[in-house]
């Protein structure tokens, strides 16, 4: 027998199962552990996705519109299959379905034949387009393409066509978030500024969250303060609509008019400094009103600064609703606390989501003591320190920066933990190191309904609290002894 | 191949042309012109497509898609549990593709099998500088780790291959440096029209780089088979392996549902090839044919009547002590199978379904769900070719509207008029049905179920659409006030 590169032909050989064993204890030893950290080029189960999955979820946030991607079409399918299996909901977007040819001649043609089928078979809005690798490669020039498009009529000339350079090679899904938003807000509210004119509104933008609960629950805050609103990037109705019947291609998203009357607003505020900066810095320079840039409200300590910045920023008191409310959380938390006292927990994901895990870690007086970031900079290190160094509960604990799940195992394996905070990715991992994993984060591809549960805000904080405390006590009860197996926990 | 025409009641063939004549109605003169050759009504008689198919995607029309890369990683290559497979570019399409297919592997996850996602990760250096000194690197870096990885494959995304990036070389050098072999996979998401290259291409490269370098440490004997286009989606392999094990066969390899690269790599010593998936595999099957002279055979593995038909063309081609198992295999799976079919059929007789998959499954499942009672009224395939529309047309009642790539748009309007009862499709399709109050099954992953091939899938699969149409919970979508 011959092959076609004239190889010796080998035997198949089976592993034995002595080798398998070597291997599988190396595998959770120190010096594999050394090994795994000296990778300099192979990337292993990697926390992040790229850029325009975010410029997506942040098209889904705005009233009839169609996220457009343009580039080749797998990318598109990925996208929407991405956040179908996250929300357990449709994510219609389009591509303009680049191939070789566009490689050749770049991707106009495709561009504008792909917006005049949009805006013809599906009647949005507005169209947003983002790009994936191949159009970036090649160096498309979108700001021409669109002009000509509507030149030539593709689409009508007073539509929408926000559009953002959002290449995957170069940062990840949150800045892709930042990009597009930034891009639909400049469109929008373009000639809308009006001298003196104040809506009277907070303008709050939630940064690139992928919890549903998330938005209703700021929704709800603000609601108590009987403080007027306009949620930017809205995603809760599109990504949580009802089973009634009937589909709407387009469910849910910030109206278009209060988009563009929100560079009027009186105030505004961007939660997620690391998912929305340069949109916070473009609305500083051109909003009407006070602005301010927030961490996620994660936990009691920081959902107070949000509700005391929303009420400095009104001039109002904080309702006694709200009061009541934290109230109650502290109650939930002092009740349960012992549950999660001095236990140890790796947390991992975007730098926003990080900063809201250890803070409220550190609260309840556990130790978040593995801190994994998949794409960060000196600067998330930093303030992910500075929140380690202001508590007793911080000392000791480690921040890996570009570091990945396979990282992860090994310091799982090596230096344990008690449980650990993130998207379903870390299943693999926790099942090796008989640990449970919270998914808290993006994506849940393993667990129903966990969109709809904020994390944020006084009730969030309990959410979290409850899972967490829940399980801890389901695995005494599954594993303990019986002489020790009890009633009461 | 069905003997006789049939029909469905209140479907022709002027209406389903009526009906995609209307669909395309409100499409813009260029897209109705381009969309129109791949929608059509079915001629059960006549053996043949009735669409036009394999044709570049229409602009802006919401197709369900993937590409090439996605044909390459997800489906031919991604599957074979004992190699690394380094998705080589950006970080998404690896993560998109990590872990969503179901394709259900054996062994110890980091040591011996690795559904884990690779990547190099490019940034912008690696764009303006080329990628190929990371690959050098990363692939030393993915042996020394990994050190019972059997080899690994370099899959191509879109920014590669427009850099000019020469991985078959840095593949090379670091196949004889590493001694393992390494094989390099132009996939790049750009090219071709759909996931459909990318099958070919991974075809290609098993037949440059893999087929012929091994030999079975066994002797070799009459009943040596391999099992082409089965991915173990849900353990389906588990559930055919054994299957015709049972029939007296010897399964030598699986391409490449929990499959093993030296297995695969020694399968031009078999004495037939039978393939399920024939739109990703065909390749190879007739590349073995050629230059190894080794025969193969189409079957289906969906349902009693199907399977009962296979595994008798099967028969027809060993000797008499394998019919012989073949027909105690039947006798003794026949009464089970009956027994599940009488449970089932009276809840789901007359139920329609339509269907848009990939691969095999717009047609191959259509008999699976005639022995529950149901009749299939629209099929059609992401990225099928014109020999899948040729294998289609018997399969379906005359009359029937078949698409090609169908637009969502399409799809909604097919659904709107023909009203199924139930709709098997992707991910993507899936909540768009289900908030119409459609009963939807996942027929590319089996909606977290599974297996749904074989007798042992059978079961599971009657389950599944008995459940999916007769859930009490549709009841509730329409509210009292």
């Amino acid at each position: 027998m011959s092959n076609l590169l004239g190889l010796e032909v080998k035997k198949v050989v089976e592993t034995t199962p002595e080798e398998i064993e070597k291997v599988q204890n190396w595998i959770n030893t120190e010096e594999y552990k050394e090994k795994n950290f000296a990778r300099q080029a192979l990337v292993i189960n990697p926390v992040h996705a790229c850029q325009p999955l975010g410029a997506q979820l942040a098209a889904h946030g705005f009233e009839g519109t169609l996220p457009f991607v343009h580039g080749s079409q797998g990318c598109a399918s990925y996208y929407r299959s991405t956040l179908n299996r996250h929300f357990r909901e449709p994510a219609p977007a389009v591509s303009d379905s680049m191939t070789e040819d566009g490689a050749v001649f770049g991707g106009q043609n495709n561009l504008h034949e792909g917006l005049e089928n949009a805006n013809t078979i599906y009647k949005p809005k507005m169209i947003a387009v983002f790009t994936s690798c191949m159009p970036e490669v090649i160096g498309d020039d979108l700001t021409a393409f669109i002009k000509n498009a509507k030149q030539k009529n593709c689409v009508p000339k007073d539509m929408p066509v926000p559009y953002a350079n959002t290449p995957s090679f170069n940062g990840t899904h949150i800045h892709g978030y930042d990009s597009m938003l930034v891009s639909i807000l400049q469109t929008l509210t373009e000639g809308k500024q009006i001298e003196g004119r104040c809506t009277g509104k907070l303008n709050l933008i939630a940064g690139c969250d992928f919890n549903t609960g998330d938005y209703r629950e700021y929704k709800r805050i603000l609601k108590e303060f009987g403080i007027p609103f306009t949620v930017l990037a809205d995603i809760s109705d599109t990504f949580d609509s009802p089973c009634d019947g009937s589909y709407h291609v387009y469910a849910g998203g910030t109206k278009l008019e209060d988009a563009a009357d929100s560079i009027n607003g009186k105030a505004t505020i961007a939660i997620g400094p690391y998912a929305t900066p340069k949109t916070f810095s473009w609305i500083k320079d051109n909003y009407s009103g006070k602005h301010a840039t927030m961490p996620m409200p994660m936990g009691i300590a920081k959902t107070d600064d949000f509700i005391m910045k929303v009420a400095e920023l009104f001039g109002k008191e904080v309702p006694a609703s709200l009061k009541n409310e934290r109230g109650r959380a502290v109650d939930a938390i002092t009740d349960s606390h012992q549950y999660m006292h001095g236990k140890k927990f790796a947390v991992y994901g975007d730098p926003d989501y990080l900063m809201g895990y250890v803070s409220f870690l550190l609260e309840m007086g556990a130790i978040p003591y593995h801190v994994l970031c998949s794409r960060g900079s000196k600067k998330v290190e930093k303030e992910i320190q500075a929140l380690l160094d202001g508590s007793m509960y911080g000392k000791g604990c480690k921040i890996h920066m570009n570091k990945d799940l396979w990282h992860l195992r090994s310091l799982l394996m090596t230096d344990p933990v008690d449980g650990v905070i993130g998207d379903s990715h870390g299943k693999f991992a926790t099942r090796d190191a008989k640990v449970p994993l919270f998914r808290f984060g993006f994506p849940v591809f393993d667990r129903v309904n966990k969109h709809r549960y904020p994390i944020i805000g006084y009730q969030g904080a309990v959410n979290m609290l409850t899972e967490i405390c829940n399980k801890f006590i389901d695995i005494k009860d599954e594993t303990c002894e019986d002489r020790q197996f009890e009633l009461m926990r | 191949m069905s003997d006789k025409i049939r029909t469905i009641d209140g479907i022709t063939k002027e209406s389903t042309e009526a009906l995609i004549a209307e669909t395309l109605s409100v499409y813009p003169d260029k897209a109705k012109k381009k969309r129109a050759p791949h929608l059509g009504a079915n001629d059960q008689g006549s053996g043949s497509a009735c669409v036009k198919s394999n044709k570049k995607t229409v602009p802006g029309v919401m197709s369900a898609r993937g590409c090439a890369y996605a044909g390459a990683k997800g489906v031919v290559w991604g599957p074979i549990r004992d190699m690394v497979h380094v998705s080589h570019g950006p970080v998404g399409c690896g993560w998109y593709s990590w872990g969503t297919r179901r394709n259900m592997m054996s062994g110890i996850t980091g040591v011996t099998s690795f559904p884990m996602q690779f990547t190099s990760d490019f940034q912008e250096k690696d764009i303006v500088y080329g990628g190929d000194k990371k690959l050098k690197t990363l692939l030393a870096e993915a042996h020394d780790l990994f050190p019972l990885a059997k080899g690994i494959s370099v899959l191509s995304e879109c920014p590669v291959g427009l850099i000019g990036d020469d991985i078959n070389s840095v593949a090379k050098t670091a196949a004889k440096e590493l001694d393992i072999p390494i094989i390099p996979c132009n996939c790049e998401g750009f090219r071709g029209v759909s996931q459909s290259l990318g099958h070919h291409i991974s075809n290609d490269t098993i037949r440059d780089y893999i087929i012929g370098t091994r030999e079975y440490a066994e002797p070799e004997s009459p009943y040596d088979i391999a099992l082409i286009g089965e991915y173990n989606i849900g353990g389906d392999a588990w559930s055919t392996k054994p299957l015709l094990e049972e029939c007296g066969l010897n399964v030598k390899s699986v391409w490449t549902g929990d499959g093993e690269l030296e297995k695969i790599a020694a399968t031009h010593t078999v004495k037939l090839n039978v393939i399920h998936c024939y739109r990703s595999m065909n390749y190879m099957c007739k590349v073995m044919e050629e230059k190894y002279g080794i025969p193969w055979i189409e079957l289906n593995f969906f349902g009693p009547t199907k399977i009962r038909e296979s595994l008798r063309k099967l028969a027809e081609l060993f000797d008499d002590n394998i019919k012989a198992k073949v027909e105690a295999v039947i006798a003794k799976y026949d009464p089970i199978m009956q027994a599940i079919v009488e449970e089932y059929k009276p809840r789901l007789d007359g139920k329609k379904v339509m269907l848009l998959v990939g691969g095999l499954r717009p047609r191959h499942t259509i008999g699976a769900y005639e022995d529950l009672g149901m009749d299939c009224v629209g099929s059609g395939y992401e990225f099928a070719h014109t020999d899948d529309y040729d294998r289609t047309a018997p399969e379906m009642p005359d009359g029937t509207v078949v698409y090609d790539d169908p637009s969502e748009y399409e799809f909604e309007k097919f659904a709107d008029a023909l009203k199924p009862d139930l709709i098997g499709s992707g991910i993507k399709e899936k909540y768009v049905f289900q908030k119409m109050g459609i009963p939807f099954r996942q027929m590319h992953s089996w909606d977290y179920s599974g297996p749904y091939h074989g007798y042992k899938g059978f079961e599971v699969f009657a389950r599944d659409i008995d459940m999916a149409i007769n859930s009490p919970t549709w009841n509730l979508v329409k509210a009292p006030f």
